[in-house]
């Protein structure tokens, strides 16, 4: 029920905001402060969520494979690799590390 | 979805000053709709990682549709966050489109009746190559075949993502685990080009990982995205102490906002053509 319940919430939040900013008049959003705040924040979310899902075991940080994985999948996107294949990297060397410890 | 979209090479920009070919168009969009659409395979195969069911990973894909949003929210349910803090950052995470609707009602003037029908399909993807086009009506047809052919494959993807971790069991084993991590970092690469943005991601990492073991998960992440405001501040005050304009809301703004659609807030598409549309 709990995933229903944040499914449910995050669509109509995200559907919501899709739509305010086809409705809303340009001026609210168009202050430079509000827009520079909303191009950082992804910046903040998307850092956090990385670093935690990375080295975070529930409520532990830990090193395990996925640092390699990850490590990797950072390398095929300094060599500009496609969105899949750097998924892919990450996932290959992730389980090629723990299938040999 | 994907990031690398934006290195995708793309056609000739249209030179020839007005219009440009219906086909080019469709080209253009059909490329970033089949490369990102077919990303859904790692949604739906982290999503069933996560444990949600196949409706669960469906409905998500079908109703939220906005790529980050969705790997944040699974990611969050998966170690154990309540409904609303998960809830809650993958919202967040779907706010910068609302500034993408807003230069796309400019852009595309649509009809009222029209907007709640194409709100759905208001993403990172949909709004570059609507905003790389020349005139109106290509920005149009950019944006309506990008966001049909993403929506589509989008969903169809996830199913058969999901199938396939459900059919192979143990995800962990296979590495899938890291599937959610990579995708993250993939979508924020593109958007760390500036010291702002970076010093950005470095407190938001601190925080995230700092604080994961004291606060209810879910929350850390929350709390990780005060990382912006406090680094404009930061900035802010430093700029006023030298006595210039203060980069946040001054001089510095007006260029970042038009990067700020393209690139510093996308989700995946921005590098290659925040600067095209410049």
């Amino acid at each position: 029920m709990n995933v229903w319940i944040a499914i449910g919430l995050t669509a109509v939040g995200c559907y919501a905001v899709k739509l305010a900013g086809l409705l809303v008049p340009g001026a609210v959003l168009e202050r430079p402060l509000v827009r520079r705040l909303a191009a950082l924040l992804p910046v903040a979310l998307l850092a956090a969520l990385t670093a935690q899902q990375t080295f975070g075991d529930g409520r532990e940080l830990v090193l395990d494979a996925r640092v390699l994985g990850v490590g990797a999948a950072g390398v095929a996107l300094l060599l500009r690799a496609p969105f899949l294949v750097v998924v892919g990297v990450a996932v290959a060397v992730t389980a090629g590390v723990r299938a040999l410890a | 979805m994907a990031h690398e979209t934006a290195h995708t090479e793309r056609p000739e920009p249209a030179d020839t000053g007005g219009g440009k070919a219906d086909a080019a168009v469709v080209r253009d969009a059909l490329g970033v709709g089949v490369a990102v659409g077919l990303s859904g395979f790692a949604f739906g195969v982290t999503s069933a990682g996560a444990g949600l069911t196949l409706l669960q990973t469906c409905v998500t894909s079908l109703l939220i549709f906005t790529g980050a949003s969705q790997f944040a929210l699974v990611g969050a349910l998966a170690a154990g966050g309540n409904p609303f803090t998960a809830a809650a950052g993958a919202f967040f995470l779907g706010v910068r489109n609302a500034f993408y609707g807003l230069r796309l009602s400019q852009l595309l003037a649509l009809r009222r009746p029209v907007r709640p029908v194409a709100a759905q399909w208001v993403i990172d993807e949909t709004t570059a190559v609507a905003l790389a086009q020349p005139d109106r009506r290509s920005a149009r047809l950019g944006f309506t075949v990008t966001g049909a052919t993403l929506y589509v494959l989008w969903n169809v993807t996830t199913l058969l993502g999901a199938l396939g971790a459900e059919a192979i069991g143990d995800t962990d084993a296979w590495g899938l685990d890291a599937a959610g991590p990579a995708v993250f970092l993939a979508l924020l690469a593109p958007m760390l080009r500036g010291t702002v943005e970076r010093a950005v991601a470095v407190v938001a990492v601190v925080l995230g990982l700092g604080l994961l073991p004291v606060l209810p998960a879910g929350v850390p992440v929350l709390v990780a995205g005060l990382a912006a405001p406090l680094v404009l501040y930061v900035q802010g005050r430093r700029g006023a102490r030298r006595g210039a304009a203060p980069p946040a809301a001054g001089s510095r703004g007006a260029v970042d906002d038009e990067a700020a659609v393209g690139s510093g807030g996308a989700d995946e598409t921005g590098a290659g053509r925040g600067e095209e549309r410049e």
